[in-house]
């Protein structure tokens, strides 16, 4: 199903992120994707279901919440984080500004799981002492 | 024994609120006060995932190395480099912001900040046509109709409704009773249900339902029955609560900077404020995330011209947003190293300007293990600001407050400020 995607500042995000970015809480609040409950239902998912998100720039899977935000029938919401960035665009249409609310996305229900911040990277960041 | 500390500047998002009370125990934070979760958040687990010491790239792993091993590497790196980027700032002091512009201008290098990210199209809007703004204490003490456009201060700024909105206690306004809450977004938000008119716009359409607005204040004839989904009675409904009141204040956020139309729907929220001024008084906002992040566009405005994005590569500053900036100049693959401050640009910036990133070596202060720390050629822990470290920021209208040194840092651990001398004492070739 096609959405608008928009990234953003959640409180559990804001939160999490001072408890560390390698913790498991700070996965659980911004490897997610908050969707309209009626759209959650269109889409077919089930309990246990991660979805995939499909942009131009790139794709990830994350974990579905229904939104406490709703109603917003095909608006997609991921808080700002690593996640996030898989999916966001780098073009700043000459202001300095990448794309990060406003995206076009394809989401779709799947069983892979929700890679860790380190797979995320593939290898690309450091073992730190 | 424990110790309370009155009246701390929180060093979390732009509120910078001046009403913590902080409690200190055996040189650690145990409790704080007035704090909001954010708040909270980061003045008890600023020693979560720290990182102990600096260190160097070898092959796949990180090596723990002395400072001044750090420093001499970090300042061979961007020397050695054609056109280094320095980036980050919107949680450090006013005081590292400055040594770094001044380490910038001799490595003539591309200098930019998080405003980059966040509000830098807000700046370049009201470089094109100004702003009408006030202080928050006016608005706290004068508002009786509070705008919330783009924004969700309940998640993101969650004490300013209370400091600054529409529930605070201000001489003239006493509170949720004596003013109006407007709230536009394209979400119902946890803040937009305590409004006393929402409207829901569909993404991206800021603009045309600004303009429209403007259009109605105007007096001008919109001739058509809905614009983007909107009624037109829905805009003549809060285009006569704005012009009806004694005093407004739109406060916005990044729905207007991040979505499509970026600085051009700043533009129009600027010229609407100001169109209001015929009528009533009326004054606009940003709600700046970082809690200094406003400093470091003073910062650099005051020392360069300009608020971010500034190139030195000439010998003196430029400004062109597209450019100058750093994400453009990473994408372009202009940057040939970077120096990165209190910022975690591999976790926020897109996919592929981070991949850029991770291909030039990057040299990077920060007190905490992160994504950027991670993937950083030389990486050397700092002091925070604001918890173990004192220093100047800028509440995001612009008034500077003082951050308090609460409890020391790790032992041998410096203020970025102290880093950033040092490094830059190496790279002019006096002994560091």
């Amino acid at each position: 199903m096609e959405f608008i995607l928009i990234t953003g500042r959640s409180l559990s995000q804001g939160r999490e992120k001072e408890g560390g970015k390698f913790s498991e809480a700070y996965r659980n609040a911004v490897a997610i994707c908050e969707l309209d409950p009626q759209d959650l239902e269109a889409l077919g998912i089930k309990e246990g279901d991660n979805v995939r998100i499909r942009t131009d720039f790139g794709s990830v899977v994350v974990k579905p919440l229904p939104s406490s935000q709703a109603p917003h029938r095909g608006i997609a919401f991921i808080p700002y984080g690593p996640w996030a960035s898989m999916v966001t665009g780098d073009e700043t249409h000459g202001t300095g500004m990448p794309t990060l609310k406003g995206i076009r996305a394809y989401i779709e229900p799947t069983k892979e799981p929700i890679l860790k911040l380190q797979e995320l990277y593939a290898g690309r960041l450091r073992v730190m002492p | 024994m424990s110790l309370t500390i009155a009246n701390c500047v929180c060093p979390f998002c732009g509120c910078c609120c001046d009403d913590i009370e902080v409690r200190v125990q055996d040189g650690r934070i145990i409790g704080t006060r007035n704090a909001c979760a954010l708040g909270a958040s980061k003045f008890l687990g600023y020693n979560h995932d720290r990182l102990p010491y600096p260190t160097i790239k070898v092959g796949n792993e990180a090596r723990s190395v002395s400072l001044d091993e750090a420093i001499r590497k970090a300042a061979e790196i961007l020397s050695k480099a054609d056109y280094p980027a320095v980036y980050g700032f919107g949680s450090t002091s006013l005081e590292a912001i400055t040594a770094a512009l001044d380490l910038a201008e001799d490595l003539g290098a591309l200098a930019d900040n998080v405003s980059t990210i966040c509000h830098g199209p807000s700046l370049e809007a009201v470089q094109n046509i100004g702003e009408v703004t006030s202080t928050l204490g006016v608005v706290r003490h004068r508002a009786d109709l509070i705008v919330y456009w783009g924004s969700n201060p309940l998640h993101s700024h969650p004490r300013h409704m209370v400091r600054y909105g529409p529930m605070a206690k201000g001489r003239f306004r006493n509170g949720r009773a004596d003013r109006k809450l407007v709230v536009v977004d394209v979400r119902r938000t946890l803040t937009a249900r305590m409004a006393d008119l929402f409207l829901q716009i569909k993404p991206g359409t800021d603009f045309e339902i600004l303009t429209a607005l403007r259009a109605y204040v105007k007096e001008i004839d919109l001739e058509v029955e809905e614009v983007e989904g909107v009624s037109a009675e829905r805009i003549e409904e809060l285009a006569e609560l704005m012009m009806g009141c004694r005093f407004g204040t739109l406060f916005f956020g990044l729905g207007l900077t991040m979505s499509p139309g970026r600085n051009r729907n700043v533009e129009a929220a600027l010229a609407l404020v100001r169109d209001l001024n015929a009528l009533t008084k009326f004054t606009i906002i940003p709600m700046r995330g970082h809690f200094n992040v406003e400093g470091a566009n003073s910062a650099f405005t005051w020392r360069t011209g300009y608020p971010f994005g500034v190139d030195f590569s000439h010998g003196y500053p430029r400004y062109n947003p597209g450019e100058t900036t750093f994400v453009d100049a990473l994408n372009r693959g202009e940057c040939d190293a970077a120096l990165i401050v209190a910022s975690d640009p591999i976790s926020h910036l897109p996919r592929k300007t981070s991949e850029r990133l991770m291909e030039i070596p990057t040299v990077v202060l920060d007190p905490h293990i992160t994504p950027t720390t991670m993937a950083a050629e030389v990486a050397i822990p700092t002091a925070q600001v604001g918890i173990e470290a004192s220093g100047t920021a800028y509440r995001m209208d612009g008034v500077p407050l003082d951050l308090r040194k609460l409890v020391d840092p790790p032992p041998g651990i410096l203020t970025d400020e102290d880093v950033l001398r040092r490094i830059h004492r190496y790279v002019s070739g006096e002994s560091p």
